[in-house]
C-alpha cells in the first residue's frame, strides 16, 4: 500500500476523534457520504462566541485515505471562523 | 513441521490469503531440483537420454494428477494455469460445435477468466447465461436445469469459490448435464487436493487444475478432457501438436513434475489436512465472535472448504482495516483495494449489502497455518476493529439505536 508517511500518521494516530455534544448551542454537525460508497464522516465544530472555530472532532466510515484526509480537517479549521474554513 | 522455518523469515507478516497463492512445499520443490539442473532436456527429443528421462518425468506427473481426479493418464494436458485451462476448455467446445450448439451456460460468481471467455464468446455471436446464485452462494438445480436447452454445448461452474470458499453441489450438476446431454466443465482450481474430485462420479467432462493453489509452482495447470464419450476441442495454441494438438509448445519438464508431486501429495494428506484446517477455521471464527458483535460470514457455512473464512466486520469498512492489521496479509472485498468504487461483484451476487460488502475480509488458512498465528489474528482483528468501530459514525449511531437503513444520505 504506497501511502505516505503523513498519512499513515494520520490513520494510526488521528486527531480529534470523538463526539461534541450534538444537542449543544455552539456546536454544529455534519454527516456526509453513503455506507453504500463505502465513505461516511461526520464532522463536528464548536463554534465560540467570537466565530472562531475552537473544537473539532470527527468520525469516519471508510478507508486510510478518508480516516486521514477528515483527521486533517479538524487540524486545520481549529482557530479559523466560519467563511475561512 | 519444521517447514516453516524453511518457509518463512521471520520478519515477513503471518500469511492468510492462501486463495489468492500458495507457498511451495519443500518437498515439490525438491522434485522439481533436477529437472532444471542435470536433467534438463526436452521430454519431446524421442533421440536421446536426456529426452527420455525428462519424457518419463512428465509422464509420471501426468499420471500422478490424473489419480487424483480419478481420470486416465490419457485424459490430463498440461497447462500454463487454470486461467489458460479455462480459456481452453470454453472457448475448445464452443467454437468446436458451433454449427450445431451455440447456448453457454454458467454462473454470475465464476472467476473473470470464465466470465471474460463467455463475454468474448457473446461478441462472437454465441449466446450465455449467467445464473444467479442463492444467498449462501450456491446455483438453484432447478434454474440450472429450466437454462439448459438443446442448444447448450456447456455448463461452466466452479466447484469451489475463491472468494467465499463454498462448494458447489458437483455431483448433482454433472447429473442434470448428462441428463440434458451438455458437457459440464468446471473451474476446480481451489477444489484439487481439499476436497475429493471424482470425474466419473461426478460426470464431469472437462475440469480445470491451478498448480500455485495446491502448494505448486506457478506458470504449470492442466486440463481434464474426458476421452470416454469423447470431448472435442479446437485448440488455443497450435504448433508442433504436442499434448494430443490440444496444446503445442515443450512442456516445462520441472512445473510439470512440481504438479505432479503437489497432487501426489495433496491426494495422501488431503484428508488429514481437512481435519487440520476444519479445526483452525473453528479456533478462528469462534475467536472473534467471542469479542466482537455484529460479524457475519458470506456464504454457506457447511458448503465450505475448511480454511476459507470470508467475513464482514460490520461498520468497519475493509480498507482501513487491513492498513491496521499491518502483521497479518489477507485480502479485502472492499472497494479502495479493487480498481472500481464496486464491491466484490461475488459479495454483491450473494445479495450481501453494499455497505457490508465493503466491510468484509477474505482470511484463507493453509497447511503451514499455526494454531499460535491463527491466535495472533484473532488479537490484531478484533484490537483494530474495535479501535475503528470506536472512530465510525456508524458503529456511533447503531449503538445509539439508530436505523442505518432509515436515513436518507447525503451521496458526494
Amino acid at each position: 500500500m504506497a501511502y505516505s508517511e503523513k498519512l499513515i500518521d494520520h490513520y494510526e494516530n488521528p486527531r480529534n476523534i470523538g463526539s461534541l455534544d450534538k444537542d449543544a448551542g455552539d456546536v454544529g454537525t455534519g454527516l456526509v457520504g453513503a455506507p453504500a460508497c463505502g465513505d461516511v464522516m461526520k464532522l463536528q465544530i464548536k463554534v465560540g462566541a467570537d466565530g472562531l472555530i475552537e473544537d473539532a472532532k470527527f468520525k469516519t466510515f471508510g478507508c486510510g485515505s478518508a480516516i486521514a484526509s477528515s483527521s486533517l480537517v479538524t487540524e486545520w479549521v481549529k482557530g479559523k471562523t466560519i467563511e475561512e474554513a | 513441521m519444521n517447514v516453516l522455518t524453511q518457509i518463512r523469515r521471520n520478519d515477513q507478516p503471518i500469511y492468510l490469503d492462501y486463495q489468492a497463492t500458495t507457498p511451495m512445499d519443500p518437498r515439490v520443490l525438491e522434485a522439481m531440483m533436477p529437472y532444471f539442473t542435470h536433467k534438463f532436456g526436452n521430454p519431446h527429443s524421442r533421440s536421446h537420454a536426456y529426452g527420455w528421462e525428462a519424457e518419463e518425468a512428465v509422464e509420471k506427473a501426468r499420471s500422478q494428477i490424473a489419480k487424483l481426479i480419478g481420470a486416465d493418464d490419457k485424459e490430463v494436458i498440461f497447462t500454463s494455469g487454470a486461467t489458460e485451462s479455462n480459456n481452453l476448455a470454453i472457448r475448445g467446445v464452443a467454437e468446436f460445435y458451433r454449427d450445431r450448439k451455440n447456448h453457454i451456460v454458467t454462473t454470475v460468481t465464476e472467476h473473470k477468466c470464465v466470465l471474460d471467455t463467455c463475454r468474448h464468446l457473446e461478441q462472437q455471436g454465441f449466446e450465455v447465461t449467467y445464473l444467479p446464485v442463492q444467498k449462501n452462494g450456491l446455483v438453484d438445480l432447478d434454474a440450472l436445469r429450466a437454462a439448459i436447452t438443446d442448444k447448450t454445448v456447456v455448463v461452466s461452474i466452479m466447484a469451489v469459490n475463491n472468494e467465499i470458499g463454498v462448494i458447489q453441489p458437483l455431483a448433482e450438476i454433472g447429473k442434470i448435464c448428462r441428463e440434458k446431454k451438455t458437457f459440464f466443465h468446471t473451474d476446480a482450481a481451489q477444489a484439487v487436493g481439499k476436497i475429493p474430485v471424482d470425474v466419473e462420479a461426478m460426470n464431469i467432462d472437462l475440469l480445470s487444475i491451478s498448480g500455485h493453489k495446491i502448494y505448486g509452482p506457478k506458470g504449470i495447470g492442466a486440463l481434464y478432457v474426458r476421452r470416454k464419450p469423447r470431448v472435442r476441442l479446437v485448440p488455443l495454441i497450435v504448433g508442433g501438436g504436442q499434448e494430443r494438438g490440444f496444446r503445442s509448445g515443450t512442456l516445462p519438464t520441472p512445473l510439470c513434475v512440481g504438479l505432479g508431486e503437489a497432487a501426489e501429495i495433496a491426494m495422501k494428506e488431503m484428508v488429514a489436512e481437512a481435519k487440520r484446517l476444519a479445526k483452525l477455521q473453528e479456533r478462528m471464527l469462534k475467536g472473534l465472535r467471542d469479542r466482537l458483535p455484529e460479524i457475519y460470514v458470506n456464504g454457506d457455512m457447511e458448503q465450505r472448504i475448511p480454511g476459507n473464512l470470508n467475513i464482514s466486520f460490520a461498520y468497519v469498512e475493509g480498507e482501513s482495516l487491513m492498513m491496521g492489521i499491518k502483521s497479518l496479509s489477507v485480502s479485502s472485498g472492499s472497494a479502495c483495494t479493487s480498481a472500481s468504487l464496486e464491491p466484490s461483484y461475488v459479495l454483491r451476487a450473494l445479495g450481501v449489502d453494499e455497505e457490508l460488502a465493503h466491510t468484509s475480509l477474505r482470511i484463507g488458512l493453509g497447511r503451514f497455518t499455526t494454531e499460535q498465528e491463527v491466535d495472533t489474528a484473532v488479537d490484531e482483528l478484533v484490537r483494530h476493529v474495535t479501535k475503528l468501530r470506536e472512530m465510525s459514525p456508524l458503529w456511533e449511531m447503531a449503538q445509539a439505536g439508530v436505523d442505518l437503513k432509515s436515513i436518507e444520505w447525503a451521496a458526494h
